[in-house]
């Protein structure tokens, strides 16, 4: 093995140009690739991150995931029910603080009730329909980011104001309100009452911004015109990617429909898998097209090493011995290319982090999310050194296929 | 009575293709250890087709090639590889040495390749058979800093590299001067009467007349052989 390698090392140290070339091909390749990872994995963690700040991990509701069957129809095969009116069924979770003491004992996070319906907001002539939950202020501290993403008043401040109401500053600069203003909310039920505005926030999602208004329980519950309901149990995880689990269990224990924050954006996530599948083919193509530049040195090496090749055989070095120097050779541009796209990578994905975009979400001037990750670079640096070796093989496989004979006659 | 070291049976080596051709017809032929032969031909006779069948670095069509008596026709690639590090040494018309290396590091390479020394006893074989072929002083040289026939005892030097049986040389002075040639001629015969089989190809007459025995080879057909001392012909031609 090591007569191989002084031989490899031979050629490629004697080829200082053309190694060069060779060596910067791979780096490209490998730093760019690095780059692109860091910037696509960072860009969707910090829009993960946003989304799962945003939203409760996992929200459950007073409704079934299917209707429920009928005795009748468990009973006989041939009986089928349909259109059956749940006549006099209250809305709600029944007995929701017990659900949720026994919710809180096993979650690992927390769980806090609200009371969610629709209505419409009506002020000065404009008429948005919004969402409006029906929060309390001391247990949502505990499941929401809403405290930090205020940015005029408090949640504490809903009950200081005459029915008070927090809005998105997006809906507010709709609307043209401002904290201490009055809007008229009117339900499905055609309860109508005024709203003070007791707070701004914002989220950072323009559609959760444009539509959520939170207010007190009370007031949520007068809209739906059902006192004392709770039909919303949100729950904040202390790790969110547990939301799908514990969603199923929270759904097999009370039987509600448990969404997780996955299932409430399954579009959104789907689009990403199509973003990662995309990036990770132009990732492939990059790597690939950065080891045609060893495939080419390979085959100018190999090409003006088949008097060698021959004498090499002829002397008695076995095939895949003499094989392996040009595998060797490739793996020693890949290599050294390697450990210098590392370098250019890490550089490349510290200048972008520098760079600071316009974020039309949240409004803010912010710098451009890298994730720097171990895996990232032994991931690019493999395969990198995969396609270096497989670039070679070709090339020197063919070379040294040829018989010594051919070349020892064709020199005479 | 003397060891065979090398043995050619019925050997054939045709082309095959549209127009079949046939290199070499038929050649029975024994080599004893310590023998010097030349075999010689005009150009196109198969003189050098039947030094490869000899040496193993080609297969024949038909036949067998026995060296120290260990048939080799059913041997697959790999195991004919080994033969060649070991019981064979080749020396060519062009020297053929690796160009980045040194001169040492070339005679090194089958001793390398064969990895059965450690490094200090192949560097001291390397330098005292570059010594014998008084070549001490280029060791440290590469073959372009090397006369040609400086660079054929290099050559010479690594044929003798893994203490082969047979060293099989294909018109090993066709490149050098008249001056080289004698000098690389007188190693090939020392190495022979020391021991060592040599075989090897030739156009020139009067060298081919100085090895033990010359076969003349015509259309891939011993014409004719003749021994040394002798001056007469001991065996006319197959017809």
């Amino acid at each position: 093995m090591k007569l191989l390698f002084n031989i490899a090392w031979t050629h490629v140290s004697t080829r200082v140009r053309q190694t060069l070339v060779g060596m910067a091909g791979v780096s490209m390749g490998v730093g760019f690739t690095i780059m692109m990872a860091g910037l696509m994995q960072g860009s969707q963690i910090d829009f993960l991150r946003q989304l799962v700040d945003t939203m409760p991990h996992i929200t459950v509701e007073d409704e079934r995931r299917s209707v429920p069957t009928q005795p009748a129809e468990q009973e006989y095969a041939a009986v089928q029910m349909s259109d059956i009116a749940n006549v006099g069924k209250r809305p709600g979770i029944r007995y929701s603080e017990s659900v949720m003491s026994s919710l809180r004992s096993w979650i690992p996070g927390d769980v806090a009730p609200s009371a969610k319906t629709t209505a419409i907001v009506n002020h000065g002539g404009a008429r948005i329909g919004i969402t409006l939950s029906g929060i309390d202020p001391r247990r949502e501290v505990q499941v929401s980011k809403l405290a930090t993403q205020m940015r005029e008043g408090k949640i504490d401040d809903l009950s200081r104001a005459p029915n008070g109401i927090i809005m998105g500053e997006a809906l507010a600069e709709k609307l043209g309100v401002k904290t201490g203003n009055t809007v008229l909310l009117v339900g499905g039920q055609g309860v109508q009452l005024n709203s003070t505005v007791a707070g701004l926030y914002r989220s950072g999602l323009k559609r959760v911004d444009e539509s959520q208004i939170y207010s007190l329980m009370g007031p949520a519950q007068v809209m739906m015109g059902q006192s004392g309901v709770i039909n919303q149990l949100r729950l904040r995880l202390n790790d969110p990617m547990l939301a799908q689990k514990v969603a199923a269990q929270v759904e097999a224990q009370t039987g509600y429909k448990s969404v997780s924050w996955q299932e409430a954006n399954a579009d959104l996530l789907s689009s990403f898998t199509v973003r990662d599948f995309i990036v990770l083919t132009v990732m492939g193509a990059m790597l690939l097209t950065s080891s045609f530049a060893t495939y080419n040195i390979i085959s100018t090496i190999t090409h003006e090493k088949r008097q060698d090749i021959a004498i090499m055989k002829s002397l008695g070095m076995r095939e895949y011995a003499v094989r392996r120097i040009f595998i060797i050779e490739a793996a020693i541009i890949g290599v050294v290319g390697i450990l210098f796209g590392w370098i250019l990578g890490y550089l490349l994905c510290y200048g972008w982090s520098k760079i600071t975009i316009f974020n039309p979400l949240t409004g803010a001037t912010v710098p451009l999310q890298i994730y720097y990750s171990l895996a990232h670079y032994v991931i690019v640096g493999g395969i990198s050194l995969v396609c270096c070796a497989g670039a070679a093989y070709f090339p020197a496989r063919k070379a040294t296929c040829v018989h010594p004979v051919e070349i020892i006659r064709g020199a005479s | 009575m003397t060891e065979v070291a090398l043995q050619a049976v019925e050997l054939v080596r045709r082309i095959e293709g549209a127009v079949s051709h046939t290199l070499v017809n038929g050649i029975d032929l024994a080599v004893s250890k310590g023998e010097f032969v030349a075999i010689t031909g005009p150009s196109g006779s198969g003189k050098s087709s039947l030094l490869y069948l000899l040496g193993l670095l080609d297969a024949p069509s038909e036949g067998e090639v026995m060296i120290c008596g260990q048939p080799t026709s059913k041997l697959s690639e790999s195991d004919r590889a080994d033969v060649r590090l070991t019981k064979c040494g080749f020396v060519f018309q062009f020297h053929f040495l690796l160009p980045e290396f040194t001169s040492l590091d070339n005679v090194l390479l089958p001793m390398r390749a064969a990895g059965r020394m450690a490094e200090a006893e192949m560097r001291e074989r390397g330098l005292a058979l570059l010594d014998s072929l008084g070549l001490a002083e280029h060791a440290n040289k590469r073959p372009n800093q090397l006369s040609g026939g400086q660079r054929q005892r290099v050559a010479i030097a690594r044929a003798l590299a893994n203490r082969p049986e047979i060293i099989v040389a294909d018109e090993p002075t066709g490149a050098l001067d008249t001056a080289s040639t004698e000098q690389v001629f007188s190693i090939l015969r020392n190495i022979a009467d020391k021991g060592q089989t040599v075989v090897v190809v030739t156009h020139d007459p009067a060298l081919a007349a100085r090895a033990d025995r010359r076969i003349h080879i015509v259309d891939g057909k011993i014409a004719e052989i003749t021994e040394r001392g002798r001056g007469e012909l001991v065996c006319e031609a197959v017809s």
